[in-house]
């Protein structure tokens, strides 16, 4: 198993490296300067040599490359070059932030969507099945920020339950912090449980019609039996793969919803960056964005083969 | 065996509902199963036996399937019974195995778990109490180091074996009904022999009643004790089993028998003889011909194999090194005549398929010659390989997946006629018409896409197909194995008449040693990738030398009942496997010569 995980990781090196030359190029190929933007209304030509100079952009575009390659490998993303913060630091400010709203969008995707895969399976071209299908096709169908605003009107404002908007960390305040992400995790998931609602009940489908399920039954097992241990333990290898895909997919930060809530997540941080052409933040994120997707396509395939025992042999 | 039915099926009609409206697929099927007793249900493939086992376990979807009649099991009609009652049933006094040995095991749990799940689920017993059992009826079926066993996974067993396990865990509640659908058909002949043998052992100490579905009749003579023989859903007669055979009323069941292949039973014929095929309405056969004159053998060989040598790299560890070899052809070599039918038999691995995918150059040959026609094979550059594959063409196993679905059954004819430049449209027009007269169908069929066929008929046209480039050689690999044995038949024959009329060469490659001995001039017995006896077809099916040769002959089950009740001695050896370290060295083998043309592998 550690020499699976090392080959893996020796593996995603060339990954990031690409990742990192293309983040690099797409970056300075972008119309725009960042050092316009810092040296204010009347772009004094001293103020705007001294900022290239402290921010090395008058040097070679390869030597530039080198240096934040060489930065990051000792932990140093750069300077923010809107608010001097090292980019680390703003990049962990906002993280646990994105990391809690993605934390508790996939348990509300989990809790939503396998179930109702399993359901739907089970009652195949029956009315559960069309009723999950439903559900599923309005996941992902209605926009986010519609269902948020909707949600907003209704819990918040009417009924009164929940905040409408906010942050508190959850190391401060845990009950209030859960409350106010409750309903922008709600509103993130709800396009992945259709997705995962789908994916489950395609997996489940494929192995309620095998051999092994025939096999089970004719054991005398009862459905539950049949169903939950037999049947979804095989399912589940195909959605523990989707499910965390996903999950890298909600580190990235979420913008919109972000936006609604005023949550001040990645997504947020993002869109900031990009607007005042703060290239440092920028990289700094795609780049925890690749190794966050690295890394969970790492735990993927170990989750996977630890399921599997075929593979697991082969660990 | 007592007079008292376990298993009393009376009227058994079970409908399927297939776009909304209900079709019987199993009409008015009424037997009884006495205690200790065999019974066999045999037919082709949609004859409805299959169905009929599974209305009895009442495993088939409670939504699209209706079963009417009763099934009285240990005198309770399992009909009536509600679904929690049935699950009492099944698995508990009536228990089944399946066809598929590879797929039939769920892969994610031990096979220890999946057999001891039947004792705590009926017996109530604890987990340790049916881990003990369940090693027991480990060695019961015979599985080498039991208890080391269970807590292996099915991927760690061979087809065999995986087989047994499903035995033991049918056998684990001590049933006093077994359905055995199909056990042995996707086994390799020498295992089914010895799945066969343990099944009617464990039949004997057990005393319970085994219902045994198959299509094979070989299989029925040896195991039934009686025989109910299934047509398109009907059970057309039943009886015991050697009036079936030796006087089968119905014309099914005569047309059934005349087609069945029977080892030995060319004896008395010196060339290929065409299978007699008997009338279903009148059930008068016709005469065996048998098919004389056709080997060319003063000419020089079509094909012409020297030393050929495959194997494939087996890569592992963290640099991805080669480790070993699989080593699927070793130094093989063999002519083949204008006219000839050459066949390579042996079981699953011994690399009969790669050598005929060797031969196209469908795969790469490590070393070796082959000489097509002339051509030198392994030197021709892409060009000349395609112009070579139009005198050596192939004709594959599975004849539903071998042809492109979207494609006309005309277009699949005509397209290596027009690939090849041959000519014009209309000639290939004209060509396929030809063709589909040919194989037995008719030229207007050409419009039409392959699912409007039967497996029969598109094994016809993957004929038609291989037959459109002229070839002089053609490689069936497994190309009748698919087929119900009418079927079989009909196409075995149409081969016989095709080799007749275009003098072709076939490189017959198949695992059924009955079939091959009727087509063949030829054989050649395949073992861990190595010839080891080549000769006359009478030759070496009368006077085999060769200890495999003589292994693989007497574990054909052979369709006569008077043979009942031999047994082959439960062996457990598995087929071994051709995969070898990277520092083997094959050794130099001596061949020594029996009579003309008759080799075989001393050492």
């Amino acid at each position: 198993m550690p020499v699976y995980i090392g080959k893996r990781l020796l593996v995603a090196i060339p990954t990031l490296l690409i990742i990192s030359i293309f983040v690099f190029s797409l970056q300075k190929l972008l119309p725009g300067d960042p050092v316009l933007a810092m040296a204010g209304e009347d772009r004094d030509p001293a103020t705007i040599e001294m900022l290239r100079e402290k921010y090395h952009l008058n040097e070679p575009v390869v030597t530039q490359y080198v240096r934040w390659v060489g930065g990051i490998l000792v932990g140093d993303f750069g300077v923010s070059l809107r608010t001097n913060q090292p980019v680390l630091e703003l990049i962990g400010q906002k993280l646990p932030v994105t990391v809690q709203l993605a934390v508790m969008a996939m348990i509300f995707a989990l809790l939503i969507g396998i179930p109702t895969g399993i359901l739907a399976a089970v009652y195949k071209n029956r009315t559960l099945d069309y009723i999950s299908n439903l559900i599923a096709l309005s996941g992902l169908s209605v926009p986010n920020f519609w269902l948020g605003i909707m949600l907003i009107l209704l819990v918040s404002v009417n009924l009164g339950w929940l905040p409408a908007s906010g942050y508190e960390s959850i190391f401060v305040d845990p009950v209030r912090s859960i409350k106010t992400m409750i309903m922008p995790a709600f509103v993130l998931s709800t396009a992945l449980a259709a997705q995962l609602m789908r994916h489950t009940r395609s997996a489940m489908l494929g192995v309620l019609s095998s051999d092994y399920i025939r096999t089970a039954r004719a054991k005398g097992l009862s459905p539950r039996q049949v169903i939950l241990s037999h049947s979804f333990r095989n399912a589940l290898l195909p959605i523990v793969t989707l499910s965390a895909l996903l999950f890298g997919e909600l580190l990235a930060g979420a913008v919109l919803t972000e936006q609604i809530f005023t949550i001040p997540g990645f997504g947020k941080l993002t869109v900031d960056a990009v607007f005042t052409r703060d290239y440092a933040v920028v990289q700094g994120i795609v780049m925890c964005t690749a190794i966050g997707f690295i890394l969970m396509n790492l735990i993927a395939d170990v989750l996977y083969a630890l399921l599997n025992p075929r593979l697991r042999a082969s660990l | 065996m007592s007079d008292a039915p376990i298993l009393s099926v009376k009227n058994l009609t079970t409908s399927f509902l297939v776009d909304g409206r209900w079709k019987s697929v199993v009409r008015g099927v009424s037997f009884d199963v006495r205690q200790g007793e065999t019974v066999a249900i045999v037919g082709e493939s949609g004859s409805g036996k299959s169905v009929t086992s599974l209305s009895i376990m009442r495993l088939l979807a409670p939504m699209s399937s209706r079963i009417e009649g009763e099934i009285i099991l240990n005198g309770r009609d399992l009909t009536k019974l509600t679904d929690k009652q049935m699950r009492e049933i099944r698995g508990n006094e009536a228990s089944m195995i399946f066809q598929e040995p590879m797929t039939s095991l769920n892969p994610i749990f031990t096979i220890g778990r999946q057999i001891s799940e039947v004792l705590t689920r009926h017996k109530g017993m604890s987990k340790t109490d049916a881990r003990a059992e369940t090693v027991r009826l480990l060695e019961k079926v015979r599985i080498p180091n039991a208890s080391s066993r269970f807590d292996e996974y099915p991927h760690q067993f061979s087809g065999g074996m995986r087989q047994r396990v499903m035995i033991a865990m049918a056998l684990a509640s001590k049933p006093k009904l077994l359905i055995a659908d199909e056990p042995t058909t996707a086994l390799d002949v020498t295992i089914q022999g010895q799945i066969l043998d343990l099944i009617k052992i464990l039949q004997e100490e057990e005393g319970m009643s085994v219902l045994f579905i198959t299509h094979d009749m070989g299989v029925v003579a040896e195991i039934a004790d009686r025989t109910i023989v299934m047509f398109r859903g009907e059970q057309v007669e039943t009886g015991p089993t050697e009036d079936i055979f030796n006087r089968g009323q119905h014309p099914y069941t005569r047309a059934l028998l005349s087609a069945v292949p029977k080892l030995g039973s060319m004896q008395n014929h010196k060339w290929p003889t065409r299978f007699p095929i008997v009338d279903m309405k009148t059930g008068t056969a016709e005469e065996p011909i048998e098919i004389s004159g056709t080997v060319v053998a003063e000419k020089a060989p079509v094909l012409k194999v020297k030393n050929l040598v495959t194997r494939f790299p087996i890569h592992s560890g963290l640099l991805s090194r080669q480790t070993g070899a699989v080593h699927a052809v070793e130094d093989i070599s063999f002519d083949l005549f204008q006219g000839e039918t050459l066949s390579l038999v042996g079981e699953s691995g011994c690399g009969k398929s790669t050598t005929g995918r060797s031969i196209m150059r469908l795969v790469q040959p490590t070393s070796g010659e082959i000489l097509l026609d002339g051509h030198d094979v392994l030197k021709l550059q892409p060009a000349e390989l395609r112009s070579m594959r139009k005198s050596v063409q192939m004709i594959f196993q599975d004849p539903f997946s071998s042809l492109n679905p979207r494609m006309s059954v005309g277009t699949a004819i005509s397209e290596p006629f027009i690939k090849h430049k041959l000519g014009t449209a209309k000639q290939a027009k004209e060509k396929t018409a030809d063709l589909l007269e040919k194989v037995g169908l008719s030229a207007d069929m050409a419009s039409r896409y392959p699912h409007e066929f039967s497996g029969g008929q598109r094994q016809r046209i993957a004929i038609a197909r291989a037959l459109a480039l002229d070839p002089k050689v053609i490689v069936a690999d497994e190309s009748v194995s698919a087929l119900d044995v009418s079927i079989k038949a009909q196409v075995c024959n149409l081969l016989l008449d095709l080799q007749q009329s275009l003098n072709l060469a076939f490189l017959f490659i198949s695992h059924d040693m009955a079939v091959v001995e009727r087509v063949s001039h030829r054989v050649a017995v395949m073992y861990l990738g190595e010839i080891v006896e080549i000769g006359p077809r009478a030759a070496v099916f009368e006077n085999p030398q060769h200890p495999y040769t003589k292994k693989l002959m007497s574990a054909v089950p052979v369709p006569d009942p008077a043979r009942r009740g031999i047994r082959r001695g439960i062996t457990n050896d598995e087929l071994r496997s051709p995969v070898r370290k990277l520092d083997y060295r094959p050794p130099v083998r001596q061949y020594r010569q029996v009579s003309e043309g008759h080799l075989v592998q001393v050492a």
